[in-house]
């Protein structure tokens, strides 16, 4: 549905007499199947509405091709546009007009007749839970009505690909998991395919099959969720002895697991140590420990969170790389925990383990 | 006729906008209703020194060029509210011609400024203008070409700098020139020789010039031509313009 090579853009800037040139986008590499959910994860910043904007025809790319739904994006710019729909973080209604009234007016551009766009409409108010709210101007509709609203101008002319721009992006927990909702009803319900960006962990994470990450203009990872904490990291077990004389004796246990001895870390009573695919081994430890009579008091195993994927992939806390984004997941269904502990820090010396092992 | 159904959804959803609010419509239209009540008289015992016999046959037409000119340059700003709130990237996005969705907002501008002319000339024909209906009809054309020129210059300023601080001040600074070198309230050929002269480099001149021969019924003058030709020029000029900045709009 999407395949880009080398797409590049960049801007010359001038802050007083100097000249710089900012690389926006620095040669990004992306393919997206149809019927896919990609997540495209990075910070503010690191370029991913630039690259989106290219995609949807609306900045010329300075180098590099796309295809985005078999069309050339610079060639062949009007089908691209006819094939997708694009859900600007601005929106795309004006405040002061009728929501009824812009829905049309942007079918009508597509060259779609005003009863199709009506009609259309009408089960587009009615599947956002927006009904009632068509003569409604959007500066009186909640944030989550006016994305929703958003959401249906770019579905009126029944597109195949969606580009969603930072969705949820100051909506409340609430509205936010609506939303989230009513993306996973583009495919299912549409069968769409859904590019969406974010600098969501847990967004990402919650919507996407695939993940995108991309960190200062350059694409840094592209996998399931799944796969791309398997690689970096592996699952964090945390063995809590009621005995706290046998912590070395566990933590040998606990290192024929994991990918070096090194990695076993000792504290009071707790050992822990990332292990690959905890969930298949982890029985045979406990027989294992059950076996040398060492008891314990709790066991704990938590999958990595993205937040770890992004540390081992740029040495930065996704969090540290956002200057603004502050206000983020604040609880929502599921917001990543993101354990501070000691050995996430460590792990990222063995994050170049080859997949196949993992997997 | 794909182009035209284009520009004229554009140009319905702007209309329909404007006349949401009303208070500017209402501005509008008072407009020359009160540049001709309360200036029309100063003029009248001035007028013999202009060479002219009648003041509103002079001074119709200068409002005229005038409100082309000034009530269009401010067409601009509402564009600069409706980028801010991501219409103008969702009309991109969509296939419809970069150039309709231009040509779709000049039309609200081109219908505004004609309603505005003919109230102006309805009132200038009840206050004694003594102008040829066809000298009437060739000067409001001409007044449309030049206002539309102007709405598009403006359409493609506000994409430009995106910003009402940055334009407001740069409209300000060409309008000035314009209204003091274009012999619009005064004619120019009053004034001292360097200051016609000086007049002669300001292409707006030309086309009150024209108009004003247009409504003196004056229709084989030199004025007249170059009047037409300066619109012409500017108007096409404007429209590239303002469809670059629609097809461009980088951000």
């Amino acid at each position: 549905m999407i395949r880009a090579r080398g797409l590049a853009q960049t801007f010359h800037t001038k802050q007083g007499r100097r000249k710089s040139v900012v690389r926006a986008v620095d040669g990004v590499d992306l393919d997206v199947a149809e019927g896919e959910v990609v997540g495209f994860l990075g910070p503010n910043g690191a370029g991913k509405t630039t690259t989106l904007r290219m995609l949807t025809t609306l900045l010329r790319p300075t180098a590099g091709t796309a295809t985005v739904a078999g069309y050339d994006v610079v060639r062949e710019a009007e089908q691209v546009r006819r094939s997708i729909g694009y859900v600007s973080q601005a929106g795309g209604a004006f405040s002061g007009a009728r929501a009824g009234d812009e829905v049309m007016d942007h079918g009508m551009l597509y060259g779609l007749r005003r009863k199709v766009v009506e009609e259309r409409g009408t089960t587009l108010f009615e599947q956002m839970d927006l009904h009632g709210l068509w003569t409604r101007m959007p500066k009186n509709m909640s944030g989550g009505q006016k994305r929703r609203l958003d959401i249906v101008m770019g579905l009126i002319h029944e597109p195949t690909l969606v580009f969603l721009d930072e969705p949820t992006t100051g909506l409340d927990p609430q509205a936010r998991a609506n939303l989230w909702e009513h993306i996973r009803d583009l495919r299912t319900r549409r069968g769409a395919t859904v590019f969406l960006t974010t600098h969501y962990l847990d967004e990402a994470d919650a919507l996407s099959d695939r993940i995108l990450i991309i960190d200062q203009g350059r694409i840094v990872a592209a996998d399931t969720a799944d796969n791309l904490k398997a690689q970096v990291s592996g699952d964090l077990v945390d063995l809590e002895l009621i005995d706290p004389a046998r912590v070395s004796e566990a933590a040998a246990k606990l290192a024929t697991l994991t990918e070096s001895a090194s990695e076993v870390n000792i504290e009071d009573r707790h050992v822990r140590g990332r292990v690959a695919r905890a969930g298949r081994s982890v029985q045979g430890l406990i027989r294992d420990l059950d076996r040398a009579g060492i008891d314990l008091d709790s066991i704990e195993v938590r999958r990595p969170t993205l937040d770890d994927v992004f540390l081992a992939l740029t040495g930065r806390s996704l969090r540290d790389a956002e200057t603004a984004g502050s206000g983020e997941s604040d609880g929502a269904t599921t917001g990543p925990d993101a354990p501070a502990e000691p050995t996430a820090r460590e792990d990222r010396a063995v994050s170049d383990a080859p997949e196949g092992v993992l997997r | 006729m794909r182009f035209l159904r284009e520009s004229h959804i554009v140009f319905r959803r702007q209309l329909r906008m404007n006349l949401r609010n009303p208070a500017w419509v209402i501005i509008g239209m008072l407009q020359p209703v009160l540049y001709l009540l309360l200036f029309g008289p100063l003029l009248k015992p001035l007028i013999d020194q202009f060479g002219a016999t009648n003041a509103y046959t002079f001074f119709v037409p200068g409002m005229l060029v005038q409100l082309g000119i000034f009530g269009a340059f401010f067409a601009g700003f509402s564009l600069i509210g409706e980028w801010r709130e991501g219409v103008i990237e969702a009309e991109r996005v969509t296939p419809a011609s970069r150039t309709a969705l231009l040509v779709g907002r000049l039309y609200r501008d081109l219908l505004q400024l004609l309603v505005q002319a003919l109230i102006l000339i309805g009132l200038g024909y009840a206050l004694g203008m003594d102008a040829p209906i066809r000298g009437v009809v060739i000067g409001t054309l001409l007044t449309l070409l030049i206002g539309g020129a102007c709405a598009a210059a403006s359409n493609a300023l506000a994409l430009t700098t995106k910003s009402e601080d940055v334009m407001a001040p740069v409209i300000n600074m060409v309008m000035m020139p314009v209204l003091l070198l274009s012999g619009i309230l005064l004619p120019m050929t009053i004034g001292p020789e360097w200051l016609t002269t000086a007049s002669t480099f300001m292409p707006i001149r030309h086309v009150v010039d024209g108009v004003r021969d247009s409504f003196g019924g004056h229709y084989s003058s030199s004025g007249l031509l170059w009047g037409s030709i300066w619109s012409l020029v500017l108007f096409g000029l404007a429209i590239w313009w303002g469809t670059a900045t629609f097809r461009k709009e980088n951000s």
